[in-house]
């Protein structure tokens, strides 16, 4: 998918506190889904269990799903990060998981994902930081950044725990700050062509 | 970090020396997580790039096995995921019961955790007598601190937690002894295992066992390599026995799948093989 000229293959989000809503904010507004996979990491306690049912698209087709050790990604397919496994994705297109040391105290970590979509995909790659409490993601979305991929802070002054976007825009300058209406509205925008 | 486009180059040309030298073989791991790990080795090791990292590994000699210590992964603890004890408490047990005599094997057993884990179980399901645990890992370091048994003090609150969650009859603390800031396990329980040197990647089928647990291993494996483990998995079963596997792995893609039968529905981590390939459930 292009956003403003810039060819996007993968796009990886990372949220912790606030985060449910936050993300259930931005897949209201997807009313098909996207062309490329949508790979998330939300901060969520030891073996707790994934709840499809928790997650919705406006469009009820978008499949959202937890992602499975070497699972290729798939456009339009929204995944989510296990509990207790790092998620990272690989060149060829899939994901492996990993139960190495907690990074930033969190496991799935954010940073761990978003750095390994900076390696795998290079500037391909459209990071989004949301509302969290601690400043997991912010190096690894200013990773992504580095390697010429846009990246997404929400506003702090609209996110449910500001200190998340907040620690990245005290590391570096992201693409956009913006509201979760405006990173819909963006995603769904683009994500049709 | 330095953001080198020749890393991944880098590394491919690291891990065939390794393999070509030591015969050690990461070629069919899963990259992003060695290449996270080498970043890990570069720092700590204090070198400035994989190919200086190379040249070490080619010509200092001891240089190798503190590489190693970064391209293992050695999270492990005492009856990690508990939940998975139960199960083969309540249907794995059973079956076992019925041999007089046992082989188990723990792949990738890091520093002994999940071996002595094993061992502590089958003591009280009153299997251990008639037992021989044999567990392998491909790091000589791990496996010497797993043949030792001695692990820090400040692990046993977790342990134990682990243990009670994970159904433990007795109480945690009679398995070992403390000293100093550590705890070691009993002789009682060491002499049923049997620590070895085994690569899933490089070596073939050692002995018939019973069951098998390789849990969160195969996902440092890209698909390839995960095929091979589990090729080497079934062969080393007996007809009827059992493959656990960590808490995410599963076998449902796997084109061997059909060769084994999943005890329960997801989340389920133990297979059995069966015993005739043309077995229906």
């Amino acid at each position: 998918m292009m956003i403003g000229g810039h060819e996007i293959r993968c796009v990886v989000l990372g949220a912790s506190a606030g985060g449910v809503d936050a993300i259930n904010f931005i897949l209201g507004k997807f009313h098909r889904p996207l062309t490329v996979p949508l790979l998330i990491t939300l901060h969520v306690a030891p073996h707790s269990i994934f709840i499809e049912e928790a997650f919705r698209g406006a469009d009820s087709t978008i499949q959202i799903k937890e992602v499975a050790d070497k699972e290729v990604l798939l456009p339009g397919k929204v995944y989510f990060a296990p509990a207790d496994y790092h998620v990272l994705l690989e060149r060829q297109g899939h994901v492996s998981l990993s139960s190495e040391e907690a990074v930033c105290f969190a496991r799935p970590s954010i940073d761990v994902m978003f750095e390994s979509a900076a390696f795998a995909f290079k500037q391909n790659v459209l990071g989004i930081l949301l509302t969290g409490a601690n400043e997991d993601g912010a190096k690894g979305l200013k990773t992504i950044q580095d390697f010429g991929g846009l990246t997404y802070v929400q506003d702090p002054r609209e996110a449910r725990s500001p200190f998340m976007p907040q620690s990245a825009l005290a590391l570096f300058t992201p693409t956009q700050v913006l509201v979760l209406e405006s990173i819909g509205e963006l995603l769904y925008g683009q994500g049709a062509t | 970090m330095v953001i080198d486009s020749d890393f991944d180059m880098e590394l491919d040309l690291l891990l065939n020396a390794i393999f070509h030298k030591f015969r050690y073989d990461f070629r069919g791991y899963s990259r992003a997580s060695l290449r996270r790990r080498s970043q890990a080795a570069l720092i700590n090791l204090d070198v400035l790039s994989l190919s200086a990292l190379q040249a070490r590994v080619l010509h200092e000699p001891g240089f190798f096995e503190e590489l190693l210590q970064y391209l293992t992964v050695p999270v492990t603890e005492m009856f990690r995921d508990p939940a998975f004890f139960i199960t083969l408490r309540e249907n794995v047990v059973p079956y076992l019961s019925t041999y007089s005599s046992l082989k188990f094997w723990v792949a990738g057993c890091s520093t002994g955790e999940e071996a002595y884990s094993l061992a502590i179980f089958l003591l009280e399901e009153g299997l251990l007598e008639r037992s021989l645990i044999y567990a392998t890992d491909i790091n000589p370091r791990s496996l010497k601190v797993a043949q030792e048994g001695i692990y820090p003090s400040s692990l046993i609150p977790k342990f134990t937690q682990n243990y009670q969650k994970a159904g433990g009859k007795s109480s945690f603390s009679s398995y070992y002894e403390e000293a100093y800031d550590a705890v070691s396990i009993l002789p009682s329980l060491k002499k049923h295992l049997l620590f070895a040197d085994h690569s899933l990647a490089t070596d073939s089928v050692f002995s018939e066992v019973h069951f098998i647990s390789c849990r969160n291993v195969m996902i440092y494996f890209e698909k390839e390599l995960q095929e091979r483990a589990t090729q080497l998995f079934y062969e080393s079963l007996v007809p009827g026995g059992f493959l656990g596997v960590g808490e995410k792995e599963s076998l449902q893609f796997s084109p061997l799948m059909p060769k084994f039968e999943r005890l329960h529905a997801p989340p389920c981590r133990i297979y059995s093989k069966k015993r005739r390939l043309n077995d229906k459930k």
